[in-house]
Formats: structure tokens, sequence, C-alpha cells
């Protein structure tokens, strides 16, 4: 039982990572959020799974904020952005993708290898919950940093705070205040996102970042 | 509710954001900047009084003690007097149509939940709650920055966010990590985040998960410090915002962000298996110094000549904990405080000085002195000071520094003067250029309130004659504390 329990926590956690990994290669701006939304998911059941396993039923509202809050309600109001502004075009990326996936696999094997050996006291489910943590917000920031579209900038990031969310949720017996703190910062940022967004579409008509870049600095 | 009501903790925290929700409601421009000054005035008030009583026994969120409470002191006067100068600055950008009523009304309510938001993460006794109030701190002055929605405006706000929440998710990771490594020792639950109890505990935690953390909580509050090679928000978000909020930015805003990364130092010098964090912290300030004294050089506008200034003294201050010792953090922490009253003196001259002229552009400024002399001359008095001139404040700090760091290992030393001779070349070219000389631009009359300014010039001229023994006392005890 101990080995299944390991096991399905095990699976939940790296397919996050993987997803992560499909995350990187989507070159169009619906498909980038289909699996966004997929990742929501899979972050909810392993959340979901932690609470079950720690016998810790408050970690059930974090699994649904990430439900309700990253894969649905996020999703759909982005889609309409995008419909909005009329973006739905490809995703210029800023390296290839063959280098950006080198590039992810990098990043996987060094928070595999920095994190197994630092948490070697700690138990064996939280250490690699941890491990695949930090692959999943590595992977997030190199989707932040591949891409130029704001859109696509976002989504980097809210996959990255799910990574954050793993982790926390990993560590047996965490506060209440940091996963609250967490549903809480991806509130507010997609608010802030949100009016960013539409101010950017006034002015600019456009949210390719390059074309803020333009006006950058020294004048 | 009557023991709430007296205790100042609670009042440095509930008057601003009580005053932020009536600012946001109530209408009438006059009004809510008066309002906003009176909040900040009883804010200052209620911080002082943390003197007068006896410490309360730290809770599981809230603790003040000897280090914190020089900090929020600072934090509520330059917040109190930037309020004061705001009054007057807005009320010009409104004049000028640059701002809508109903902008100014979001600006007063939005500057105190930052004072609320930097207060809170000042007195946090928990590293969670902590990393919460920095992250509304940093929401908060990305909204500010972007204020004006013109293209500058709006990149420069862009580039913060972006830049500010990857710097603030690391954060968040070592925060969860450092709570991995007390929660063996502690146990599961709250007590696993509150500071006095992991800070009495650390030298059972596990060392090496400790160092990953302090990796991430360096790299996530340091990009807030504005530590080279993280610092690429911070120019563009002191260019393009409002003037009272580049002061209160570089003021402070900077120096909660260095408290934080000092909280964590203080955790790790408590572990012997640890890393030593000094090195780490000498490397990123000695980077920052050297790369932002040459970039001085090369600015055309002049808010972004300041911001580049903050990153150097960041690099100045991050230089002299991480070499660490009761002279080197003495130097340290005085010289956050005058750089914050200096900097923050600065802006406010700063800010008049490009509504006078319409322009942030250096080249288009010049004479200051013939047709401005308050605002000239407060300008050089501040720039002199910041360059690290005798008899001012930062003179004596810096050359403790230095001193300090020659005794110690003169090696290092050597990169450290040489960055502070470029700076001081750069700011005086500088200076020169803007103060003196043929008068060019607008020469109408600036509608300015000069007491914020002088004030703060006064306290770092008089702190550089003489500081008050018991003044000195305090310093040297809280930089004991540091280790």
């Amino acid at each position: 039982m101990d080995r299944l329990i390991f096991d399905i926590a095990h699976l939940l956690a790296a397919s996050l990572v993987l997803i992560s990994f499909v995350q990187l290669y989507q070159d169009r701006l619906y498909a980038l959020l289909n699996t966004f939304a997929l990742h929501a998911f899979m972050l909810s059941c392993s959340v979901a799974w932690q609470a079950f396993i720690q016998d810790a039923p408050h970690l059930y509202i974090t699994a649904a904020i990430a439900l309700v809050f990253k894969a649905i309600f996020i999703p759909v109001a982005l889609h309409r952005i995008i419909q909005r502004l009329g973006i739905h075009r490809e995703i210029e990326t800023v390296v290839g993708i063959g280098v950006t996936m080198l590039a992810g696999i990098a990043l996987v094997a060094l928070s595999m290898v920095v994190m197994l050996q630092v948490t070697t006291e700690a138990e064996p489910l939280a250490r690699e919950d941890l491990a695949f943590a930090l692959a999943v917000i590595l992977l997030g920031l190199l989707l932040m940093v591949s891409r130029r579209n704001a859109v696509s900038q976002v989504v980097g990031f809210m996959s990255l705070e799910n990574g954050l969310v793993l982790a926390a949720t990993g560590a047996r017996g965490m506060p209440l205040v940091v996963e609250f703190s967490v549903a809480f910062s991806i509130l507010i940022a997609f608010v802030v996102i949100g009016i960013f967004l539409f101010r950017i579409r006034e002015r600019f008509d456009t949210v390719d970042v390059h074309v803020l870049d333009r006006h950058r600095g020294e004048r | 509710m009557s023991a709430i009501l007296l205790d100042p903790i609670a009042l440095i925290l509930l008057i601003p954001i009580g005053a932020a929700a009536v600012l946001a409601l109530l209408p009438g421009y006059r009004l809510t900047s008066r309002l906003s000054v009176l909040a900040s005035l009883m804010t200052l008030l209620a911080a002082l009084s943390l003197f007068t009583v006896e410490p309360a026994a730290p809770g599981s969120y809230l603790l003040v003690d000897d280090l914190n409470i020089v900090f929020v002191v600072l934090n509520t006067f330059v917040g109190f007097t930037t309020s004061v100068f705001s009054a007057s600055y807005i009320a010009h950008e409104l004049e000028i149509g640059k701002l809508t009523p109903l902008y100014l009304r979001f600006y007063h309510a939005m500057y105190q939940v930052l004072i609320f938001a930097m207060n809170l993460a000042l007195v946090a006794n928990n590293i969670g709650l902590m990393w919460v109030a920095i992250e509304l701190a940093t929401l908060t002055t990305v909204l500010m920055v972007g204020i004006y929605r013109t293209h500058e405006a709006l990149e420069a706000a862009w580039k913060y966010f972006i830049l500010g929440s990857v710097g603030i998710a690391l954060a968040l990771f070592g925060t969860i990590l450092v709570y991995l490594a007390a929660q063996p020792v502690v146990g599961e639950g709250l007590n696993g985040m509150v500071w006095t109890v992991l800070i009495e505990r650390v030298a059972e935690f596990d060392s090496a998960l400790l160092n990953v953390a302090f990796v991430f909580l360096l790299l996530g509050y340091g990009t807030k410090v504005g530590l080279a090679p993280l610092h690429a928000w911070l120019p563009d978000a002191h260019a393009e915002g409002p003037t009272p909020i580049s002061a209160v930015l570089s003021g402070l805003l900077l120096n909660v962000a260095l408290y934080a990364v000092l909280r964590f130092k203080m955790l790790l010098a408590g572990n012997a298996g640890a890393i030593a964090p000094g090195p780490l912290l000498v490397t990123m300030g000695l980077t920052s110094l050297i790369f932002a004294a040459f970039m001085l050089y090369r600015r055309r506008d002049v808010k972004r000549l300041f911001a580049y200034s903050s990153i150097e003294h960041m690099g100045i201050i991050a230089f002299a904990f991480g070499m660490g010792g009761p002279l080197a953090n003495f130097a340290g922490l005085l010289h956050m405080v005058m750089h914050s009253l200096t900097k923050s003196a600065i802006f406010f001259a700063v800010g008049h000085i490009a509504q006078v002229k319409g322009t942030q552009k250096i080249a288009d400024i010049s004479g200051l002195t013939a047709t401005h002399p308050w605002l000239g001359w407060g300008l050089t008095l501040g720039v002199l000071a910041i360059a690290g001139l005798p008899p001012l404040g930062m003179f004596m700090t810096e050359f403790l520094i230095v001193s300090s760091t020659f005794a110690r290992n003169p090696w290092l030393a050597l990169p450290l003067v040489l960055g502070l001779i470029i700076a001081f070349g750069a700011l005086l070219l500088r200076l020169n250029g803007l103060a003196f000389g043929e008068p060019r631009g607008s020469t109408a009359p600036a509608k300015a309130s000069y007491v914020p300014m002088f004030a703060h010039l006064a306290l770092v001229l008089v702190a550089g004659i003489f500081l008050p023994a018991p003044l000195v006392a305090w310093f040297q005890h809280v930089a004991s504390l540091l280790g």
C-alpha cells in the first residue's frame, strides 16, 4: 500500500513536468492555453492526492482553487482576451524549439541533481516532490524567457507558480499561510495582468512585448 | 478592543490600511492629499511610540525587536515626508493634465497600501507573512509605476512586474525550503515558519538544505534589492513612474528587501555547517557597485542617473553586510539610513525640477543654482552627500566601510575604492552640468515644498558631524545582532 501511495504521487508530479515540456513546444496561443489548463488540472489531482495521503483536509481547498480558478477560469478568460484582441496566430519563439527542449532537459537534470543531493535526510515522498517542483519552476522560467508574446509569458509565470504549489504541498504540514498566499497572489496577478493587457491593447493594438521594447529607455 | 487601539504595532499597520480604504472612497483630491499626509504623520507617531512601550513577547506573526524598529521608524518617517512632497507634486500633475482626479484617488490609496505592506514586511515574525507583504508591496508599486499609461511607463511596469514576480517566486521557493529544513526539528505546522523559533533552533537544521534555500532567497529578494545582474527593472521603474514613487522605491522598498535578506543571513550564521553568506553578498555587492559606477557616465535621463546611483549604494551596503563584523555591519546599517534620507531628498528635488523644466533630459537642464536657487542648491547638497563628500553622513559610513575592509582584506578594498571613485567622478560631472553653467529651459518659478527635502538633508548633515551617543550605542548593538 505504501508503495502504491508513493507511486501515484510520483506519477502525478512527474506528469506535471511532462506537461511543462509539452508547453515548451506549443506554437499557437490556444494550444498553449489548453496545455496550461491540463497542467493546472494535473496539479489539482496531485494536491488532492497529497491531501488524501497526508490526511490534511485543508489541502483540498488548494486543490479546488487549482481546479476551478487555474484550470477553468483563467484559460477561459484568456481565450476571450485572445479572441477579442485577434492574436490567435503563431507564437514567435526567441530560439528554436530544439534548443529550448535541450535547455529544458538540462534544467530538469539540474534540479534532480541539486534537490536529491541536499534532501537526503527528508522523507522520500517530499524529496521527489521537491525535485519535480523545482523542475516545473525552472521550465516555467524557460517558457517565460523563450517567448515574446505577453500572453505566453503570463502562461509561463502561472506554470511556474504551479511548481511552487507543488513544492508547498509536498512539504508535510506546511502552514496554511503559504497555500492561501499563493492562491491569492495568482488572483491578484491575474487582475494586474488583465489590466495590463487591456492597457497595452488600448495603446499599441498588440500584446507583443517586442513592440514595447521599441519604446525602451533613454530617449 | 482598546488594547489593540493602544498597541503601536497594530497601529502602524491599521492606520495605513484604514486610510487606504477611506482614501479610495473619498472624492476631492485636495482633501485626500491632506488626509494622506495626516495618516502618514499618525503612522510615524505610532512608530515612534514603539520606543516608549515595553516590547511584547513575539507572537507567531508579528515581532518588534531592536533590528526592525530602526527600519520601521525610517520607513514611516520617509513615508510621511514623501506624502508631503506627493501632495504638491501630484497637484501639479493634475494641473498640467498628466493625471485625472480619478487616478489621483487611486494614487493616494495605493500609497497607503504600499506603506502598510512595507511596515508589515518589517514587523513580520513569520517568513511566510513577510513574503506575502513584500509581494503586496511589489504589486502596488507596479500599478503606481504604470500610472501615467505612456508607452514607456507601461513597458517599465511590465518589465518590473515580470522580473519582480520571478524574483518573488524564487524567494517563495527558498521560504519553502527553509520550512523543510526546520520541519524535522521544530515539528510540523506554524512553528516551522516563525522566525524567532527558527533562529533558536537553527543549529540543528540540515545545512545542505539551508544553503540551497539561501541561494534562492538571495536571488529572489536580491532581484527586489536591485543587485546586479538582477537589476534590469530598477532604472526603468524609477524613471517612468511618478517621482514620489521613485523616492519611496529607492529610499524604502530596496531597504525592505535587503532587510529580508539580512534576516535569512542571520539564520544561516546560526548554523555551523552552512555556507558563509558573506562572500556571496560581497561578490554581488562589488559587481553592483562597479557596474553601476560605470553606467552612471552614460545616463541622459536625470531620474535614471539617480536610479543607477541607488544600485551603486545597494551594492555598497550589501558589500558591508557581506564583510560582516561589528564595524562593517554598523557602517552598513548607518549607510542604509543615510542613503534612504539622501536619495529621497534628491528625488524630491528632481521631481520639482523635472516639473518646472518639463523634461527629464540632463542635456536640457542647466544652471539651476542661478534660476532656482533653492532647488539647485538642494540638489547640489544632495548629490555631494550621495557622492560621499565630507562632512555629510555618507562620507563617514563609506569611510568606515573602506577602513574596516582595509584592515581585514586589503585586496577587497581595492575594487571597492575604485568603484567609489568612478561613481564620484560621474556624479560630480553630471551635477556640474545640472546645477551650474548657462541656464537652459524654463525659468518659471517652482511651486515646490522644500521642507521635506531640506529636513532630510539637515539630518544627513547633522549625522555626518555629530551622532548622539545613545544612537551610536543603539546601532552598535544592532550591528552585533547581525553577526
